[in-house]
């Protein structure tokens, strides 16, 4: 099938170079980097913005891949699965509901042990139809088996991109890795970012091997046969091993990639920003890190001490260094760009799954909730002061709502 | 902190998207020559894929990392040091497909900004169509038409870099004019030199003409208020438009028609770049152009004429193409034009009169490289453009 593609493969980029693009085209880059086989697409905003870019470089003969538009989400996340189970490396993304049409077939890659790697560009789930960036899309897959990391920038969305190849291809993992890019505040934002050498690139990612596994005449093997209630606990646990074996992967790649790029992104699983001396922490993820950094530097002027931690991995939650760091602080605000309607007091994903993290820990500080910026509603800085004031005074021991919107009409 | 720049695209997707794209990136690739650090982006509420819908590109540039991160953290700037029009009828407002409402051109231009179009219109004209504003702004004029620079098959005519180097003149903090050239150069292997003299040349004849405060167009934009979320219905349902009532004839009285009821806070008429001017007395009632209309926006008169509603007409010209009679409906370019009152009315008032604007205005129309009505326009229109740049 290689033959339709005329001119030679990837052209070899010498040296790192700077370029000016966007999140969506860092990630297409990405995969260009990585030399993916195979790539499969279908239309949605802002998701779309990546398929447009990995055409443009397969059009252009700058990548060699097979290039596949699906006639729907589910026969595009189908078709990298069974490119992958043949040892393919794969990528492929949507975005908000089309997501969720994909999502049977985003239910049977981890059992299966697949290393797809997608984008998912967030968006708010219909109805009504939005463009803007909310995180129940990817967050729907989060008790499966695909490992989920938000990024912040073009910069991030392209490191993260190779480190996500590396993680979920390890024979220790085997599993799927969704990378959540916020809609518009990333996917359609250019920003100044270091492109990586190719050279590097091939000494940080070795070629994908799916050994014993590799669906091939010389490796006789079904996949998937029907397996009942004297199976599915074993099968499940194994998929849960692999879960467990993947925070170890993750800690070992980026210490990898620190190494070979020079680019070091701390600790893998969550940016800590000013906390060293703060008094109360805002956690969050995605690109609202920017209005609530901004914000920080403004309180920090006024002498009030607040920190923020921006949670890269949410899959797998590195529950016990996230419990140990949020116990240095007299207060938690937990913002969530999501929703979780009738949850533990009526908060958002990230809030009850930062409190459950605390709660194994002994923790005892106030966590209080903040659901915020909605549909791709901006995070203003005022929004920022008032959830800092809140969480100042839930430190001073006033009682304070545990769940609260911040930025509504009301 | 140091200081922060922002620029403003405002276009007509699709058609100019790639070239507001262009623009926007050029700006921060330059002004990154200069030591600066920068972002480009859409406003992502629009829907620029949609034929002639107004939309916007924003550089956003700061003097360093920091100061940049703080005008990074708005969806939007809250002003801008320069506001670009690349297609004049836009100076009349823009509505996007988002609902923003009605937003005059100069909205986000800072006082003693520069409001830069490019036209073949007079700076009275342009300051006419704009709407006025509080504080004085600067105006620069490029001579040329709306141009589709970096879509498709169509010619580059160095709109982009006759821009820049605009650009470079009018805020000259933001970039050099010698890290833009050496950016179009590197942007653009092929024809970067070239490119580059555009700029130089821009960069020598622009000048600008000042704007007082409360100088320009008097129509106030029409504003609605959100409701809270407790005051929406639920379910996602809206109220419906209602049907709409018969017409009056403003010289007999005479009641009959159908005049639509429409929405009164998403109109859609800012898309339009020429207008139907309809020959009321050619006219064989066929009832074609009402048919047609992807917008209904034909009134129906009490004597059964259709007038094509200016509030609600998007330009598409369809009607033009589907009516039988010769010359009895007309597109005539945007820019001809001050408000948006019924021909109807003014037929009706006085037919004579009428009819006399209509010759002239058909007669005098101004070109535009928007909406072509005929083959081989494009090619004809190369020529002036080369001479105007």
């Amino acid at each position: 099938m290689a033959e339709a593609i005329a001119t030679p493969p990837a052209r070899e980029a010498a040296t790192e170079k700077t370029s000016l693009i966007t999140g969506s085209e860092a990630i297409a880059i990405a995969c260009q980097l990585a030399d993916v086989d195979v790539i499969t697409a279908y239309p949605i905003r802002p998701y779309d913005t990546v398929m447009q870019y990995v055409s443009k470089l397969v059009a252009n003969g700058e990548m060699d891949c097979e290039y596949i538009v699906a006639e729907g989400e589910h026969s595009q996340f189908e078709v990298v699965k069974h490119a992958c189970a043949c040892g393919a490396r794969v990528f492929t993304g949507s975005s908000g509901v089309g997501w969720m049409y994909a999502m049977e077939a985003l239910t049977v890659t981890p059992a299966l042990r697949i290393p797809v790697v997608a984008m998912v560009g967030n968006r708010a789930l219909d109805d009504p139809g939005a463009f803007g960036v909310e995180h129940n899309d990817a967050l729907a897959v989060r008790d499966l088996g695909w490992q989920l990391v938000w990024v912040d920038t073009a910069q991030e969305a392209l490191d993260t991109a190779l480190i996500a190849y590396r993680v979920a291809e390890d024979r220790r993992v085997f599993l799927p890795c969704a990378i959540s890019c916020d809609g518009a505040f990333l996917t359609h934002s250019q920003g100044i970012v270091k492109v990586p050498d190719q050279a590097k690139v091939k000494q940080f990612l070795p070629a994908y091997d799916r050994g014993d596994l590799l669906l091939h005449p010389d490796n006789p093997i079904t996949v998937a046969p029907q397996a009942n209630e004297d199976w599915l606990m074993e099968i499940r646990r194994q998929t849960a091993a692999a879960m467990e074996r993947s925070p170890q992967v993750i800690r070992e790649a980026y210490a990898s990639f620190e190494k070979i790029f020079g680019r070091s992104y701390g600790n893998p699983f969550f940016e800590e920003y000013m906390t060293d001396d703060a008094d109360i922490v805002l956690v969050g993820m995605g690109t609202l890190s920017m209005p609530v950094k901004v914000t920080i530097r403004q309180l920090r002027a006024e002498g009030k001490k607040v920190g923020f931690v921006r949670m890269r991995w949410f899959r797998p939650f590195a529950a016990e260094e996230l419990a140990k760091s949020l116990g240095r602080f007299k207060a938690v605000g937990v913002i969530d760009r999501d929703f979780s309607l009738g949850a533990p007091y009526s908060s958002g994903v990230l809030a009850t799954e930062v409190r459950a993290a605390m709660y194994g820990a002994g923790a005892q500080q106030p966590v209080i909730g903040f659901i915020a910026g909605l549909g791709g509603r901006e995070v203003t800085v005022p929004d920022v002061r008032r959830m800092s004031e809140i969480i100042s005074a839930a430190a001073e021991g006033k009682r304070q709502p545990p769940t609260q919107w911040i930025g509504l009409r009301e | 902190m140091g200081r922060l720049y922002a620029v403003e695209v405002v276009y007509r997707g699709i058609f100019q998207k790639t070239l507001a794209k262009n623009i926007t990136r050029a700006i921060v690739l330059a002004a990154h020559r200069d030591g600066k650090h920068g972002i480009s982006f859409g406003r992502y509420g629009d829907s620029p894929e949609r034929n002639g819908i107004p939309a916007k590109a924003f550089a956003i540039v700061g003097d360093d990392e920091v100061t940049l991160e703080e005008g990074m953290a708005k969806y939007e700037p809250k002003e801008v040091d320069v506001t670009i029009c690349v297609d004049d009828t836009l100076c009349k407002g823009v509505e996007s497909w988002a609902w923003y409402g009605l937003q005059p051109i100069n909205r986000l231009t800072k006082p003693g900004g520069t409001l830069i179009v490019t036209s073949l219109e007079t700076p009275e004209r342009l300051i006419e169509m704009s709407h006025r504003k509080d504080t004085p702004y600067k105006l620069a004029i490029i001579k040329a038409a709306a141009s589709f620079s970096g879509l498709w098959v169509y010619k580059d005519d160095h709109t982009d870099a006759r821009i820049l180097g605009a650009v470079a003149r009018v805020l000259p903090e933001l970039f050099s004019l010698g890290s833009l050239q050496e950016t179009l150069k590197e942007e653009n292997p092929k024809t970067g030199e070239l490119l580059a003299v555009s700029a130089q040349k821009q960069f020598d004849r622009t000048s600008t003409v000042g704007v007082a405060a409360g100088e320009g167009n008097t129509e106030v934009p029409y504003t609605f208020e959100m409701p809270k979320w407790t005051e929406m219905r639920e379910g996602i349902a809206i109220p419906g438009i209602p049907a709409g009532a018969a017409i009056k004839d403003p010289v007999t009285g005479e009641v009959g028609g159908f005049q639509p009821e429409r929405n009164p806070t998403f109109k859609k008429y800012l898309t339009r770049t020429m207008r139907p001017v309809v020959d009321f007395e050619k006219c064989i009632k066929c009832e074609l152009c009402w048919i047609a209309c992807p917008d209904s926006c034909f009134d129906v008169t009490p004597e059964k004429l259709y007038d094509a509603n200016m509030a609600a007409c998007c330009g598409c010209g369809v009607c033009e193409a589907i009516c039988p009679v010769e010359k009895c409906i007309t597109m005539v370019n945007e820019t001809a034009f001050t408000d948006n009152a019924s021909q109807w009315q003014a037929f009706r008032k006085d037919a004579p009169a009428y009819k006399s604007w209509l010759v002239t205005v058909i007669e005098n129309r101004p070109d535009r490289s928007h909406g072509f009505r005929y083959r081989g326009q494009y090619e004809e229109q190369i020529k002036q453009e080369v001479s105007h740049g």
